[in-house]
């Protein structure tokens, strides 16, 4: 126990878990979004891997890290377009169309870059984005430098929460996407268009995503590598379950599975010797799933999930 | 624009339905070859070529289609009742790590029962790695996707564990890699030259079998049932959450056998790059089956081809063989929309 409050009290502790939980934030809201519209997203973990490889790219090939961002949320808008084009106006299969978006985009990802840069054996760096300290703030003791000195885009992640809160449930844009995952008939009766509202929503969330896939190769980490998202796209899509689809659980969530990840690494150091470090490895997989049953009864889920829309239908 | 279902969906169209996808898939990823430079028609005569150009290579293209018709198999009775397996991955590696256990030395039987058996093991193991994510989903409404999709996170890096601890074989020189095979328990190879093995005739009977139980059986008419309408199965008196379990069970097992045949028959020990993504590559086999137990076959068979000829032919000329990735996922998008425009009709209007 003493080892484990020893832990508690580093500032790296905590500016690990805040850095771990930036891609998870990103990730997360973008599957709520499009949850909420009605559409189960599993083109995350290729969006986030184009995400990570358009953003990196940019910068590599001269570009502005900003832009860069825009760039890879581009990317992820384009792919989301293509996922609602197949789940939203034919309305094939959720699931399929996602595994299927994520094949493809992961793939094509590692082609592109094998394209641009055929002969690279150690994969390249940039200059990501450096941390920015918010003056007086960082130096409140142990949480000070973990939250108050973090990259631009941890930033933005944590700004992420309110604005989204603050869209889906004061705004009338929110307000009709929550409907349409719930009754889509009804956001038809009051003249609105359900396809519309939700391809809109799936572009928005997956561009979130792909900014979550950026942030690992512009600020966690400086290169691009080969499966590098790792399944974090699954775990966010197991996270948006256990936040009931609220943005603010979501946050909390997210919170606590990074900051069980940081304190694994730590205890992976201290007991390494003992217990071999793929269980360790294992432990955000198996978090995941156990986040899922708990959270089994209390899950409500958008009464209009998985169920596509066709004007003049009755369903 | 608008859909209208048809009546029916006519046996022609929807025979025509894969064709249609790989030829817009084909067409669609011209354009990256493009941008490699190589003339289109150029390189996909060399993927052809390098897929059936000679004996090697279509003892090559058997061989990589073995795993895929398991797989795909999987994915296929799975999808059929709605539970979305995505989990083939995972269950590969539960069966090539049954197999190894029992393989290497553990049991000894002839050959005539040291396969059956090292099949039936491999089985179990796959079926069993579902038991948790099916339980889940059919007392708490736990999501299978997901659970199925983490998995196989989990087991291969339970398999990474072993072949680097306890199950290492000292003999290999240093490599992560378990102890090989007992003689008696190797399937064997079916020509004199190349690597085709007797998996081919147990996947291919798995296909039959599959498609008769499917057609033939109780089981088989009430997993449609479940899958094309549970709740209405569950008012005409079927047992909806145990022909659930079933499938799942089905489904694993099939995957299972994926890992022995690559581990008994291909490899002859556990490694951690046993499988490129069999699992996964299922799904596309099965989409382009439209999740037809015979149907499988054809498709596993173009899908090696397209991976086995992407290595041919990035030797040959300059193109990435992320191509052969890239080729299966779009393939998966395009039967979507071909079988789509098999039940609906568009109205322009």
């Amino acid at each position: 126990m003493g080892d484990l409050f020893d832990i508690l009290m580093t500032a790296g502790f905590w500016a690990a878990t805040i850095r771990i939980v930036s891609p998870l934030i990103f990730g997360t809201l973008g599957e709520l979004i499009c949850e909420r519209a009605g559409v189960l997203n599993l083109g995350i973990e290729g969006i986030m891997t184009a995400g990570a490889m358009a953003g990196w790219m940019w910068v590599y090939q001269g570009g502005d890290l900003w832009t860069g961002v825009m760039f890879a949320a581009f990317i992820g808008a384009s792919f989301g377009l293509l996922h609602a084009s197949f789940t939203v106006y034919l309305g094939v299969s959720q699931h399929v169309t996602g595994i299927g978006i994520t094949l493809f985009a992961s793939s094509l990802s590692y082609f592109v870059y094998r394209m641009l840069l055929p002969s690279a054996t150690t994969p390249p760096k940039i200059e990501p984005f450096q941390s920015v300290a918010i003056p007086f703030l960082v130096d409140i003791p142990v949480i000070g430098p973990a939250l108050f000195n973090q990259s631009p885009l941890t930033y933005l992640a944590l700004l992420s929460v309110p604005v989204v809160w603050y869209v889906l449930y004061r705004t009338p844009i929110g307000l009709a996407v929550r409907m349409a995952g719930e009754n889509p008939m009804a956001v038809e009766a009051q003249g609105i268009d359900v396809l519309a509202v939700r391809t809109g929503a799936v572009m928005a969330g997956s561009a979130l995503m792909a900014v979550g896939g950026a942030f690992i190769t512009m600020s966690w980490f400086d290169a691009f590598y080969f499966g590098m998202i790792n399944g974090r796209g699954w775990i966010c899509v197991a996270l948006v379950i256990f936040a009931s689809w609220r943005p603010q659980k979501a946050l909390l969530g997210a919170l606590l599975f990074a900051g069980l990840e940081a304190m694994q690494v730590r205890a992976q150091q201290k007991a390494g010797a003992v217990i071999p470090y793929q269980f360790f490895l294992m432990l955000p997989y198996v978090l995941s799933i156990v986040a899922m049953v708990v959270m089994a009864r209390r899950a409500r889920y958008p009464q209009a999930l998985l169920v596509p829309f066709r004007r003049g239908e009755r369903h | 624009m608008q859909f209208e279902a048809r009546p029916s969906v006519s046996i022609l169209r929807a025979g025509l339905a894969p064709i249609a996808a790989v030829a817009a898939t084909l067409a669609l990823c011209s354009v990256l070859i493009m941008w490699t430079g190589t003339p289109v028609l150029n390189a996909y005569y060399l993927l052809f070529k390098g897929a059936f150009g000679s004996t090697f290579a279509i003892n090559e293209t058997l061989t990589r289609s073995i795993p895929l018709i398991f797989t795909g198999l999987a994915v296929a009775v799975a999808f059929r009742s709605k539970f979305y397996n995505i989990g083939g991955e995972g269950q590969f590696y539960a069966g090539a790590l049954a197999a190894t256990y029992f393989g290497t030395g553990l049991v000894h039987l002839p050959p005539l029962l040291m396969v059956p058996f090292l099949m039936i093991c491999g089985a179990v193991a796959g079926g069993a790695l579902l038991i948790v994510p099916v339980l889940l989903k059919t007392r708490l409404k736990v999501d299978e996707v997901v659970t199925t999709l983490l998995l196989n996170f989990i087991v291969i890096l339970f398999v990474s564990y072993l072949i680097e601890g306890p199950w290492r074989d000292p003999m290999a020189m240093g490599w992560p890699q378990a102890a090989s095979i007992i003689d008696e328990g190797v399937l064997p190879p079916l020509l004199a030259k190349g690597r085709l093995h007797m998996g081919l005739f147990f996947a291919l009977a798995a296909s039959v079998l599959v498609w008769a139980m499917m057609k033939f059986t109780v089981l088989g008419y009430e997993i449609k049932a479940v899958g094309f309408n549970a709740g209405a199965a569950e008012f005409s008196g079927i047992r909806v959450n145990r022909i659930v379990i079933y499938t799942a069970l089905i489904s694993g097992g099939l995957a299972g056998l994926a890992g022995v045949s690559e581990v008994a028959g291909l490899k002859g020990y556990l490694t951690r790059d046993l499988s490129p993504g069999f699992g996964y590559t299922g799904i596309a086999v099965a989409m382009l089956a439209q999740l037809h137990p015979i149907g499988v076959i054809p498709a596993a068979l173009f899908l090696s081809a397209v991976y086995v000829g992407a290595d041919a032919m990035s030797r040959a000329v300059n193109i990435p063989t992320y191509i052969a990735d890239v080729l299966v996922g779009v393939s998966v998008l395009a039967i979507l929309v071909s079988v789509m425009l098999t039940r609906y009709k568009i109205r322009w209007r």
